[in-house]
């Protein structure tokens, strides 16, 4: 590594301060532990509908299995009244699909991995060329991931300029960066990514965990860092970022706990999905469930609920 | 409902808002969520002595309110010096008869059955504990009742290994014990006492504080169920001139006390010339050290875990903050942040952080301590949250601008009160930490291992923690230096403070 790459790489860390794992971890179990009823719960359950980029990212999508999850993150069920999903999260070949299936003045936005999504590793002309693409296809937001290997290089400050070139390219359209925590693996790693990702952001642009394609994806405590890293960028220049953990959330009591740190964390102007975002699919129709059973007492079988997604 | 996205809120707009501050309000409230479990309250406790509940010889009870609400719990027998020496009786006649007589692996069967009748009816005993202490009900259920059980497992396990707990030396009992606690872990506090004494053959004579009787006289319940011996545990209930009984009583071999200072004192002396032992756990005015390179929303947590913890009624309580000058402003920012989210209130309800003070008496203590910061010209900061209407509650408090000769970075507190103090160099920071009477414990913040290792020699507590704070384990043995006291509580050096070498 070059000496001024150095200096800045220690300069960063210097500037942010540690994490401490085990403090961290602590933390998070606490918020599993605060018991949310009545209206508390089914206020939570709808605030995370609204929350939800509803997710297909396969090699199988289909321009019918899109339209599906449009009808889907439209409404997502037939019978309850529950607000309509944020996005729904798509491939760049998928996105004229789902903006024919939305109309162009839907409620529901489109979100569109790009930058050789899940692993970042080709030519940066090519991955701004797929942005480019994705957003003049009908994307609202681009979610890229950042360059893993340059930074466990050492080499950040072609991971920021290669960030700030993603956002100059996307135009109007929101940005997300997938920091890949699982690749960045330690906590101290994490923060360091949130840091240089959030400086050459604009306010309401995310930060995000996960591809979803790795084996450890969104946690509390990854979340966590991530969250606390939003607060002390904003506290100390005023510009918001946003935040959507993304993969591994599959039930409403964790969405719910994930939201609980939100609360704790950022307080209320990030409760809303401007500000926070679940990448998941699954987890819409155990909300759904929930939010039945708040309302009947009973919980229906899952075949009461219309499958237009598959896991994430 | 939430704002849903849509085009209108654009960048620009967010933008546009004003100096930023975080909103911790209400818009997403949490509902009441209270621990429903019956704590199983009998309206009248009586003593337990001889293995069995007998009215005391006073013939006088006292009433034990539910600090959260003021409302009366149940009646306590108030034991006088005759129902002090039945109990003793009791307990010698135990130790002669039965206990000194076991072979350990019989007192630990009695141990281990102790410690699963307890976890069986951990949330009555958690309930219990709250509604009389006033600590919230996730550290009961979540704290005392579980460490209380591990104790006693912990002990069960020694009893039969005695031999090796002084390797080439041969131990014996002591016979019987007296014993004081306070109020501030009143099951805990018993589990502490009762668990070494009884793994190494002793007999025991006990005395709750007057305002937390209830959960030793339930546990006297377990005892029965458990089948343990007539007289092995012996509980008196009542108020200091009980206690002080305990502590004098002539068939007391070995006393051990856990409270302030000042009565430690006032027993120390009464006990002068006598060939008794005795062990204190005495007061704490411990530092909490953060330096600029510490993980700084750790170290907020466990500021908030050390002082806030219980209300901070905590003998090892983190009640002097001491920051490193150059980040003190980030450090007292970010807690009063943290403070504005922590959720004073009914002690039951499971949200809730900090419960009520647990009397009238110590409320009004924590209210002249903090008038005197003031008076003194401190910086005083408390969240502005809602308090119950009836019952002890006080707000979290944070004093900023606290120098050394402050009363308020002397004197215990013993509630939810923190002094800041700033200082330069390590080694500043080690002397202000050790210039007090007390020595309990210490809080040290750092990413520097070398740094962590030169405090923790150098700081003269009983228990320094590096980058936690308030961790425990039966295997852990806890005590003072100085005026905090002497003995040890918990692990070998623990047991070895309730035998004798033979």
């Amino acid at each position: 590594m070059a000496a001024l790459a150095q200096i800045a790489v220690r300069r960063l860390f210097n500037a942010i301060g540690p994490v401490d794992y085990v403090g961290l971890e602590e933390r998070v179990a606490k918020y599993g532990t605060r018991s949310l009823k009545k209206n508390a719960k089914r206020f939570g359950l709808k605030l995370a509908v609204s929350m939800i980029d509803l997710t297909t990212l396969e090699g199988k999508d289909t321009r019918s299995k899109v339209e599906a999850l449009c009808q889907k993150a439209r409404q997502p069920h037939d019978n309850l009244v529950t607000p309509a999903v944020a996005a729904v999260c798509v491939y760049p070949a998928m996105v004229r699909h789902a903006r024919r299936a939305l109309g162009p003045h839907s409620s529901v936005r489109i979100a569109s991995v790009a930058t050789a999504f899940p692993s970042g590793q080709t030519a940066l002309k090519t991955r701004l060329a797929e942005v480019k693409w994705a957003v003049a296809e009908g994307a609202d937001e681009i979610d890229m991931v950042i360059n893993r290997g340059a930074f466990l290089a050492g080499e950040f400050s072609l991971v920021q300029d290669e960030i700030a070139a993603v956002r100059a390219t996307c135009g109007a359209a929101t940005l997300k960066v997938i920091l890949e925590v699982s690749e960045l693996e330690t906590y101290d790693n994490i923060r360091a990514a949130s840091f240089l990702a959030m400086r050459v952001l604009r306010p309401g642009d995310f930060i995000k965990t996960s591809t979803g394609k790795t084996t450890l994806n969104a946690t509390l405590g990854n979340n966590q860092v991530m969250l606390e890293a939003i607060r002390d960028y904003y506290l100390e220049t005023g510009i918001p970022i946003s935040m959507k953990p993304a993969g591994g959330i599959r039930t409403a009591k964790q969405a719910l706990t994930f939201l609980v740190a939100v609360k704790e964390t950022l307080g209320d102007a990030w409760l809303n999905n401007v500000r926070y975002r679940f990448g998941a699919s699954a987890l819409l129709n155990d909300l759904l469930r929930q939010l039945e059973k708040e309302k009947t007492g009973a919980y229906p079988a899952p075949y009461y609920f219309s499958e237009a997604t598959e896991s994430y | 409902m939430p704002t849903l996205l849509n085009k209108k809120r654009s960048a620009s707009s967010l933008r546009r808002q004003a100096a930023p501050a975080l909103i911790f309000g209400d818009l997403w409230a949490y509902d009441p969520a209270p621990e429903t479990a019956d704590p199983k309250l009998k309206t009248r406790y009586e003593l337990f002595i001889g293995g069995k509940f007998v009215a005391p010889a006073s013939g006088q009870y006292f009433d034990s309110i539910n600090p959260a609400n003021e409302q009366k719990l149940a009646e306590i027998a108030h034991a006088n010096t005759a129902d002090v020496a039945a109990a003793y009786r009791a307990a010698k006649k135990a130790y002669e008869q039965t206990w000194s007589r076991l072979p350990g692996r019989e007192r630990a069967k009695y141990l281990f059955r102790i410690a699963r009748l307890l976890q069986d009816r951990a949330r009555e005993f958690a309930v219990a504990e709250t509604m009389d202490g006033g600590k919230p009900i996730k550290e009961s259920r979540d704290f005392d009742v579980p460490m209380a059980a591990a104790h006693f497992f912990y002990h069960a396990g020694w009893a039969d290994k005695l031999e090796y707990v002084a390797p080439g030396r041969r131990v014996a009992p002591l016979g019987v014990v007296g014993q004081v606690i306070p109020w501030n872990f009143p099951l805990l506090m018993l589990a502490w006492k009762i668990a070494p004494a009884l793994a190494m053959g002793n007999c025991v004579v006990i005395k709750p504080a007057e305002t937390t009787s209830i959960t030793a006289l339930k546990l006297a319940e377990i005892f029965q169920d458990a089948g343990l011996p007539a007289g092995v545990v012996n509980i008196v209930t009542g108020f200091g001139d009980t206690g002080a009984a305990v502590m004098a009583h002539p068939l007391a071999a070995k006393v051990a006390f856990t409270g302030s200072t000042e009565v430690g004192k006032i027993i120390m002396r009464s006990l002068a010339g006598t060939n008794k032992k005795m062990t204190m756990e005495l007061g704490g005015k411990a530092a909490n050290i953060i330096f600029d390179d510490a993980p700084l929303d750790q170290a907020i947590e466990g500021i908030v875990n050390g002082i806030f913890f219980n209300q901070g009624h905590v003998c090892c309580a983190g009640s002097r903050l001491l920051v490193h000058e150059p980040i003190a402003a980030t450090v007292l920012a970010k807690l009063k942040q943290r403070m504005r989210t922590l959720r004073v209130g009914d002690p039951l309800d499971k949200n809730t952080d900090i419960g009520a003070i647990n009397s009238k008496a110590q409320l009004a203590t924590i209210k002249r301590l903090v008038a005197v910061g003031v008076k003194e010209g401190a910086a005083l900061y408390q969240p502005d949250c809602v308090l119950p209407a009836k019952g002890f509650y006080f707000r979290p408090t944070v004093f900023s601008g606290v120098s050394m000769s402050h009363r308020i970075a002397r004197e215990e507190i013993f509630g939810p009160v923190l002094s800041v103090l700033t200082f330069r160099t390590v080694d500043e920071a080690i002397e202000k930490a050790n210039n007090t009477a007390y020595g309990l414990s210490a809080g040290v913040w750092t990413d520097k291992g070398s740094r962590i290792l030169k405090l923790a020699a150098e700081l003269k507590a009983g228990v320094v923690w590096a980058n936690t704070y308030n961790k425990f384990d039966p295997a852990s043995p806890f005590g003072g230096y100085k005026e905090s006291g002497f003995g040890r509580e918990g692990g070998r050096q623990g047991l070895l403070d309730y035998c004798q070498f033979v």
